[in-house]
């Protein structure tokens, strides 16, 4: 793995997450139906964050959780490592809720796919929105985001890297080259 | 992540790794029966048969819901509405229903040694579900959550067993599952229950039941079975009850922090008082949801698994 370049800094991050919060509230109208939820691993941190900014912006209280999304995967019969599932921790009702669904990059789409299976077996929001740091293309399906920290264009043999502080030490995206 | 072992035959042998990942995988899965909608697609597709050759209601249930709530197609067999009552053989049996392309079987038979017979003639992944006074591990498992649920942790931890051990595939799967986990396992019960030489698996043996409810954080009382000829080594009942019942009056005076553990079904007045069967002390309906959440653990992992 070869680090091609770094895109996004740690002050970059934080700005962009702060715009992602502003965009959410404007679009939304407030906080006051709104719940944030975050998708295992990086999302949920890059969520918390954005929800911390929205409800400092707001003077809100945002019911927040995190979504495991591994036994939605439609890649069982295919894929060679068997993924390691972890606990959905959504304690809150969703029904009649504006929510948003936050990760860190939107790449083919499958991921989201599955979160949007997983969280209708959680009930039925008013609507779905998505918000990822980064978009860097190549969709396999028909799924849009509605908040993106940044777009990225990216060669199908390069790879996004988030990092995020509380997993990986620092704050910064980088792109690298995967050899094939 | 994974097992190192495509089949679940007993938990001999058994490495602590994969212990502790059913158990891991087991807490996602209880918030899943906690959801209003409590099922996953993860097992579309995949074919499971319940091979029941002997009576279960709890067991039976538990890895049909299990099956159900990962989405797998499940097919219950039990020898009273089957070919076997026309003199088909047991090998038989089973290539016919290989041939029909199941992924998994889950099987109950009376003999010991059944489940490993089976990886021999069948190529899907066999679960064992009790196979005659040998093992039970997906009991032994969900034994082993509770506690864990309860107590936090299994290291360390005193647990004893009680009643029939010598006949009882619970109890050796708690033995060796337990074990593994670095807890400290003991028996208690009638010395015609209690298998000969015991003490050298390093397993201390408690001729008195009061003795047994001080010392230890946890009893997993065992019951009674009379299907096995449990009659023959007591001489009755009420005299059992009387010596190794589990009493409010025995808990309340030796040891009221204890944790008691029960497979079911229970036989209330032998091995358990009323009282004890239902009061604060046990956790014996948790046992049955967490069986649901385990199997699903065990099912999933095995099921994914290349």
């Amino acid at each position: 793995m070869e680090i091609k370049a770094k895109l996004i800094d740690e002050e970059g991050i934080n700005r962009t997450l702060t715009r992602l919060a502003h965009e959410i509230l404007e679009k939304n109208k407030g906080s006051n139906n709104l719940v944030i939820i975050g998708m295992r691993t990086r999302g949920e941190f890059i969520a918390e964050r954005i929800k911390n900014k929205i409800n400092e912006i707001d003077n809100s209280n945002t019911n927040f959780g995190v979504l495991d999304i591994t036994l939605y995967r439609d890649d069982f019969r295919t894929r060679l490592k068997q993924p390691e599932v972890s606990v959905t921790n959504i304690t809150f009702d969703i029904n009649e809720k504006d929510l948003i669904l936050i990760d860190d990059v939107l790449y083919t789409g499958r991921t989201v796919r599955a979160a949007l299976d997983a969280l209708m077996d959680l009930g039925r929001p008013n609507t779905i929105q998505l918000c990822v740091l980064v978009d860097r293309g190549h969709r396999e399906l028909p799924i849009k985001a509605d908040f993106v920290g940044k777009n990225i264009p990216t060669s199908i043999n390069e790879e996004v890297r988030v990092r995020i502080f509380e997993t990986d030490g620092e704050d910064a995206v980088y792109l690298v080259n995967v050899p094939n | 992540m994974s097992l190192s072992n495509k089949h679940l035959l007993g938990l001999y042998g058994v490495p602590k790794e994969d212990i502790q990942t059913i158990l891991d995988t087991a807490t996602t899965f209880r918030e899943v029966l906690e959801r209003p909608i409590k099922k996953v697609p993860t097992l579309q597709g995949k074919t499971i048969v319940n091979l029941f050759y002997e009576d279960s209601t709890r067991t039976r249930i538990s890895f049909e819901l299990a099956q159900k709530r990962l989405s797998a197609d499940t097919i219950n067999f039990s020898t009273s509405t089957s070919s076997v009552k026309k003199g088909e053989t047991f090998k038989d049996t089973v290539r016919n229903i290989e041939a029909m392309k199941v992924d998994m079987i889950v099987v109950r038979h009376k003999s010991a040694g059944v489940p490993t017979y089976l990886t021999k003639i069948s190529k899907a992944n066999i679960i064992n579900a009790g196979d005659g006074i040998h093992e039970h591990p997906t009991q032994g498992l969900l034994d082993m959550y509770s506690i864990k649920e309860r107590k936090g942790k299994l290291e360390g931890l005193k647990i004893c067993i009680v009643g029939d051990v010598a006949h009882s595939r619970v109890a050796l799967s708690n033995i060796y599952g337990l074990k593994t986990m670095g807890a400290k396992v003991s028996v208690c019960g009638p010395a015609t229950m209690i298998p000969v030489g015991i003490e050298s698996l390093g397993i201390k043996n408690y001729s008195k039941v009061e003795k047994a409810i001080e010392e230890n954080d946890v009893l997993n009382v065992l019951r009674i079975q009379l299907e096995r000829d449990a009659g023959k080594r007591i001489p009755s009942l009420r005299e059992y009850h009387k010596y190794f019942g589990i009493t409010s009056e025995r808990i309340e005076k030796y040891n009221k922090e204890i944790l008691i553990l029960h497979p079911g079904p229970i036989n209330r007045g032998v091995e358990l008082s009323s009282e004890v069967a239902d009061g604060p002390y046990q956790v014996i309906l948790d046992q049955v949801t967490n069986g649901v959440a385990v199997r699903m653990a065990v099912l999933y992992l095995l099921g994914t698994m290349h």
